[in-house]
């Protein structure tokens, strides 16, 4: 076997590396899930705690709000949305802060950089699938039967994952240049968490801001959980779900190209 | 196999307002706002590479075959650093090219990415993952890395309760069992206790008999003695010297400090407690041989009143102290209002060396050397000449041995006997 290194060179075969490399992606998340359990006295149940006590404000707020329950019980329909949103907000500021936190493996170690913000999205996908059990003690406790439409939900969860690694990529590798942008992503997520349909449907939505909203990409991807989980109900609008998905797609996009593009500087700034 | 063909890595040395580490977005767009026009002038013409650009290195090229030991030595800055980061893959060359046969590992630290956290075993994967080791490896070497560790018993202990000693052993435990063909190793032998650093060395000539190729950087040229059979000299990021370990080795010593007859020294400046500073160092200017006696002297300053011993060290070709000894009683500085300087001269006698570069050092302690106050070393050397006194018409090869002192000798007739 042959390596040659030079300027520029470092692109090639970096995708059979990422590939080479894949047991180190397990072993960094495996460190951070370990760790942060180790860390706290509560340990797995913090995992729960969080998306539970969202959920319970967010009911809440309906009630004030007198907001009209539609067919679905409140906590399902708001835990539906809580879910997604959730593993995004924890994904992107984990993932955001993931080069800055593993500088000095930066510096000393060779290793396709794309590992270590991914890592901290899967992450944060764990903490999710641990949140989808209590999402299917919730529907057992209301007798909620999922139908076929549930079947259809790993590919919103697939478009929930591309969207956090792809503004995880490129907020990672802008704070990498930049260190003010740690203070940026918690505005973001807390920003984020209000125009996004979480305490409310996208149907309360006036009917020509629609398109407009559906920008946010988690527009989309939460409502298409909803649906899934809810029997279709209440049902998607293509063109919103069709705009979430380019949304996501360019932001995938855009996250690996600015990674790729800064990636080879990392050690020398970090 | 590693080939070096005309390597260069430059680095940008960014502007930046004293006392701020790093690049902050808002101050980017501040100064893009309030001077538009001279960023519009930016883009449409670069500036020429200026006073910013610093080339770490330039133009090196070098070739180390299959199953070679080199060392790769330098002052601090010489960019050591640099070509190791580069042959690691850490960082990109700005120019020229590298050809590596083989999978690479480097140890650019011992315990990279260990997490205080976890145990012993856990670590064991983690950090075995960081040097590209598969799972499958790691399995396989699991048992072999916990004996050569010698720390079975604390396997399920986390790391941050593990003691410095065991900390280095685990992790440099880790790296030994490495299967990649071609190892860097940095400055990594600098810690851990002394049975410790030997089995590392051993572990390390090991790894070469094995047929793999060895990049080992190091300030202990006696380790570098010992372990390389080639070595390579940087100087201010270009290649100085190359060759048989033992030339590049004496190559570094002439010209780290042969020039100077006589060093100063900028004091650190410590806060608090007396001030112990070793203000300058000289030896005579003049040729010098083993057959006479000559000085090296030192001047130290001391500000408050402190008990002190003197150590002082002679090291021959940048190796093992040939010579370590103190002052045989500790000595009080002045009183505590006041300051002196003090001057200390050590006498090497004749013949107490044999030919060769030699280099001194000293150091200040208290005197139980429970504690350094100023420490100087491998700042002074020579090449101390042979006088040819001793040789007589017949031997002309050089000196073996380090030391070659006037022994009391007789030689008397145990028995004659006659043949007729």
């Amino acid at each position: 076997m042959k390596l040659v290194i030079g300027p520029g060179l470092a692109a090639k075969g970096y995708w059979r590396d990422l590939w080479r490399y894949r047991e180190l992606m397990y072993f960094l998340a495996w460190r951070d899930i370990v760790v942060r359990y180790k860390q706290t006295v509560i340990g797995v149940a913090w995992a729960l705690l969080r998306p539970a006590l969202t959920m319970l404000v967010f009911v809440g707020f309906r009630r004030l709000m007198g907001i009209q329950p539609g067919r679905a019980p409140e906590p399902i329909l708001v835990f539906a949305a809580v879910l997604p949103w959730q593993f995004f907000s924890s994904a992107l500021s984990e993932s955001s802060g993931s080069l800055i936190g593993n500088a000095n493996l930066i510096s000393k170690v060779y290793f396709p950089r794309l590992l270590v913000p991914s890592a901290a999205v899967a992450t944060a996908f764990v903490d999710f699938l641990i949140t989808l059990g209590l999402l299917a003690s919730l529907m057992l406790w209301y007798k909620i039967a999922p139908g076929w439409h549930l079947l259809v939900l790993p590919v919103f969860v697939l478009l929930a994952f591309g969207l956090s690694l792809g503004a995880g990529l490129f907020l990672a590798a802008l704070n990498v240049e930049y260190r003010d942008f740690r203070h940026i992503v918690p505005f973001i997520v807390q920003f984020g968490l209000f125009i996004s349909p979480i305490a409310f449907t996208t149907d309360k939505v006036p009917e020509r801001w629609r398109t407009l909203y559906a920008l946010n990409p988690m527009v989309g991807i939460i409502d298409g959980f909803r649906w899934s989980i809810l029997r279709g109900q209440p049902p998607l609008t293509p063109s919103a779900l069709g705009l979430s998905l380019v949304v996501t797609g360019s932001a995938l996009a855009l996250g690996v190209w600015y990674f790729r593009r800064m990636e080879r500087g990392f050690a020398d700034v970090i | 196999m590693i080939a070096v063909d005309n390597l260069g890595k430059r680095y940008r040395i960014r502007h930046q307002p004293e006392g701020q580490r790093y690049v902050a977005l808002r101050d980017v767009l501040a100064s893009k706002l309030t001077s538009p026009l001279r960023w519009f002038r930016h883009v449409v013409q670069p500036p020429a590479s200026g006073p910013k650009d610093f080339w770490a290195l330039k133009d090196v090229s070098f070739e180390v075959k299959q199953g070679e030991v080199a060392g790769i030595i330098g002052r601090n800055g010489a960019g050591k650093s640099t070509l190791l980061k580069i042959l690691s893959r850490v960082t990109e060359p700005t120019e020229g090219r590298v050809t590596l046969g083989g999978r690479v590992a480097s140890l650019l630290e011992v315990g990279t990415g260990f997490h205080p956290e976890l145990t012993g075993r856990e670590n064991i994967f983690l950090n075995g993952a960081i040097l590209g080791m598969t799972r499958a490896e790691i399995i396989r070497k699991f048992d072999e890395i916990v004996a050569f560790a010698e720390i079975a018993k604390f396997l399920d202990t986390p790391v941050k309760r593990y003691s410095s000693g065991m900390y280095v052993r685990l992790a440099f435990a880790v790296a030994a069992h490495l299967e990649q063909e071609i190892l860097i190793v940095d400055e990594v032998l600098a810690v851990g206790d002394a049975q410790f650093q030997k089995k590392c060395l051993g572990k390390m000539g090991e790894v070469a008999l094995g047929g793999r190729t060895v990049i080992f950087v190091s300030h202990n040229l006696s380790a570098i003695a010992t372990l390389c059979t080639q070595g390579f000299l940087l100087s201010q990021g270009t290649l100085a010297s190359a060759g048989r370990v033992d030339r590049v080795i004496s190559d570094y010593l002439n010209s780290s400090t042969s020039a100077e007859t006589s060093v100063k020294f900028q004091g650190k400046g410590t806060s608090r407690g007396p001030v112990v500073e070793i203000v300058s160092a000289s030896r005579p200017t003049e040729v010098l041989t083993n057959g006479t006696e000559f000085n090296i002297s030192y001047k130290v300053h001391f500000a408050g009143q402190v008990l002190v011993n003197f150590f002082f060290y002679v090291h021959r070709e940048g190796s093992l102290a040939l010579v370590a000894t103190d002052l045989h009683k500790p000595v009080m500085s002045a009183s505590a209002a006041n300051e002196n300087d003090v001057e200390i001269v050590w006498t090497i006698p004749a013949y107490l060396v044999n030919p060769g570069w030699h280099s001194f050092g000293m150091s200040v302690v208290s005197p139980d050397a429970s504690v350094y106050h100023a420490h100087v070393d491998d700042v002074l050397s020579c090449m101390i000449e042979d006088d040819n006194h001793r040789r007589g018409p017949y031997f002309h090869q050089a000196w073996g041995g380090a030391v070659g002192p006037l022994l009391n000798a007789q030689l008397r007739v145990i028995k004659a006997s006659s043949h007729d």
